[in-house]
């Protein structure tokens, strides 16, 4: 499905990402674990295309198109999608309209007829008992004095919505208390499926706890350092990243 | 021949042409207002109010005066607000054009051409006309009173509602020359009455038209009026105005003024809250590109105690356009328990356009309440990429969040019809 390959990309002259190999086949859940700055989001916000980052080498594959050829909004209608660590607040564009919007551009970059109103909404009702949203929440400005989980839970609801073969979670635990932690895994669980993979960003494994990954990565200066699978995730939680940079500078020294 | 020498002219056939009406108040005050055009003249940017909007680019053009056009029904059906439910006055090239018009009103409610209300109502005219204007200072509302023959008298008396809104529009016909006109029009609206009125300004051809309006109006005691001011006219035009209201105790002012399009625009909405517990709105939204020039100059004077006036100003400005927004808040010392809000907020699509915001409190009283705000940005990228990342491309990105930007000025919009023709003319200018 995704086969990353030397990826690298850079922020002005910064280096941030120095060589991603990272394969992720359908229905699989990967975690990528990390140090702070290690390059952990870029790497998410590059899979989406953000262009405050420039690809300098590498290549991404997606289900046999070449990724970073695409823009960002091509992307999302291929199935890629990225929950972002800090929501963005739209004042004046309900989360009903935004999501009514991106669904038919999607739909017309894969030449299918638009939803009607009544579809749309039958299908966020539906949606929305998913994850557990309230309906009123919909009809505010988009995150617009969202607290921090109902925020992350917009994401989550929002993918339901969209139905990306691949998610991409970038830090979806950052500032979530451990009740609202467990409801957007929740909603992700729900999700899971045979087709549909995920690449989950975390700082600490707590999250793992109740997303389950299948491999766990170490990012490290840019590199994947380390890979293994959930017990890797308990290992670091138990001794935290100094070893993993101690092993990746001896072998770079 | 100068331009002051064209105007000079055409004054003097104005005169001449009164026809033992010359004597009447209303048209007594036009020789004064004339002697104050020649001593102030077409304003220049050395005058502090026109520091930031020149009307130089007016030289380029030879002006024709009292052409009338050949607009037809067809023409004008085809022009956007042609379909709103109202009385429909229609006025080509500044001349009131009766084939294209609704029936005017000569009811206890009066719906009037200026020539029907000098037989109808001339002590009307005596009273109000050019009466609420500062023609020492404003030289182009003192050249507009000179020269207009030509307008709306709207007589609403006491107690009485007018369902029908009133539509005036001036349509420029500049295929074939440059035109320019000098319409005034006059709304005295009696205690505990209603009238909502919409002036818009359209054009048809490519050469330049050059209007400079006035519109006064006059909102009695617990009075109420809903006004809107709509410009969508070519890159090649002028347009002065002035909207010159006085407001009496317990009334309610509403002006929402839409500048979709202009060459230059220069608006004037000035509020006078000559009374107590009353109520102003000013909403704006102007959307310049190419090389337009959009300035907006409003003042609310805070004479009496407990008023409360409200204004949000929204530009979107693309291009090499340029914006101004000029707004005074006056409270006067006898104006205690005021309440003044005033916001102006723009965003700057590119890297040329330009805004200058000056909002200017004068305050003289002790126990009020006055906020302003002014700010000018960029589109939020973040914003941008984050719609892209759910699908939807760049381009409908930005229209989404353009329209989003603005929509606050929809907020006290109570006219549907309007709204929506309204709606899809600003989604095509932002495209």
């Amino acid at each position: 499905m995704l086969n990353i390959s030397d990826l690298q990309a850079r922020v002005e002259s910064k280096e941030i990402l120095r060589g991603i190999n990272l394969e992720v086949k359908p229905g699989e859940v990967h975690a990528i674990m990390g140090p702070n700055g290690s390059g952990k989001s870029t790497l998410a916000s590059v899979l989406a295309g953000r262009d405050t980052f420039e690809v300098t080498g590498g290549t991404v594959d997606f289900n046999g198109k070449d990724l970073l050829e695409l823009a960002p909004e091509e992307r999302a209608a291929e199935g890629i999608f990225l929950a972002f660590q800090y929501p963005i607040e739209i004042p004046g564009v309900t989360t009903i309209n935004f999501l009514k919007t991106a669904i038919n551009q999607i739909r017309k970059y894969k030449g299918e007829d638009p939803l009607d109103a009544a579809q749309f909404l039958k299908l966020m009702k539906e949606k929305a008992k998913t994850v557990k949203i309230d309906d009123q929440l919909l009809r505010r400005s988009l995150n617009e004095g969202f607290s921090g989980g109902e925020k992350k839970r917009n994401e989550i609801f929002q993918m339901a919505m969209l139905e990306p073969t691949l998610a991409i979670l970038d830090e979806t635990d950052s500032g979530l208390d451990i009740d609202a932690l467990r409801i957007v895994a929740d909603g992700v669980n729900q999700l899971r499926s045979p087709e549909r993979s995920f690449i989950v960003v975390t700082h600490y494994q707590r999250l793992l706890d109740y997303i389950v990954p299948d491999y766990v990565h170490v990012l490290y200066n840019g590199r994947i350092v380390k890979s293994g699978t959930k017990e890797l995730a308990l290992e670091l939680e138990e001794k935290g990243y100094d070893w993993i940079k101690a092993e990746a500078d001896a072998v770079s020294a | 021949m100068s331009i002051q020498a064209k105007l000079e002219l055409e004054f003097d056939t104005i005169q001449k042409n009164l026809n033992g009406k010359a004597g009447l108040e209303y048209n007594k005050i036009r020789t004064n207002a004339f002697e104050n055009f020649k001593k102030l003249g077409i304003p220049t940017t050395k005058n502090e109010e026109w520091k930031y909007s020149s009307l130089k680019g007016l030289d380029k053009y030879e002006y024709a005066i009292g052409s009338k056009g050949t607009v037809s029904d067809g023409q004008l059906n085809q022009l956007p607000f042609a379909n709103l439910e109202a009385i429909q006055l229609v006025f080509v090239n500044g001349i009131f054009t009766k084939e294209l018009s609704s029936a005017t009103l000569n009811d206890k409610i009066k719906v009037l051409t200026f020539q029907e209300a000098e037989t109808v109502i001339p002590e009307l005219l005596n009273e109000y006309y050019g009466k609420s204007l500062d023609l020492e200072k404003e030289g182009l509302s003192a050249l507009n009173v000179a020269l207009s023959k030509e307008g709306v008298v709207i007589h609403v008396p006491d107690n009485q509602i007018l369902e029908t809104p009133v539509v005036i529009r001036h349509i420029n016909d500049v295929t074939a020359e440059n035109i320019k006109n000098s319409v005034h029009h006059l709304t005295v609206v009696g205690r505990n009455s209603e009238v909502k009125m919409a002036e818009i300004f359209q054009n048809i051809g490519e050469e330049s038209g050059f209007t400079n309006i006035v519109t006064e109006i006059f909102v009695e005691k617990d009075a109420k009026v809903d006004y809107y001011k709509i410009q969508d006219e070519n890159d090649e035009s002028f347009h002065v105005g002035t909207t010159q209201v006085t407001q009496k105790d317990k009334s309610y002012f509403y002006a929402a003024t839409f500048t979709l399009n202009g060459g230059f625009v220069r608006n004037n909405l000035n509020l006078v809250l000559d009374g107590e517990y009353i109520e102003s709105h000013m909403f704006g939204l102007y959307i310049p590109n190419e090389k337009q020039h959009i300035d907006n100059h409003t003042l609310v004077d805070h004479q009496k105690p407990n008023c409360e006036s409200n204004e949000l100003y929204k530009g979107i400005l693309d291009g090499k356009s340029k914006g101004v927004f000029n707004g005074k808040i006056f409270v006067r010392q006898d104006a205690q328990k005021t309440n003044a809000y005033q916001n102006c907020r723009n965003v700057i699509l590119s890297d040329s356009a330009s805004m200058n915001t000056k909002p200017q409190l004068e305050i003289w009283a002790d126990d009020v309440k006055c906020s302003h705000g002014t700010t000018t940005g960029k589109l939020d990228d973040d914003a941008i990429f984050y719609m892209q990342s759910r699908g939807i491309p760049k381009a409908e990105a930005i229209k989404l969040q353009l329209v989003a930007f603005a929509e606050d000025v929809f907020s006290e919009l109570k006219w549907e019809a309007l709204k929506e023709e309204l709606d899809v003319l600003i989604t095509k200018k932002l495209q």
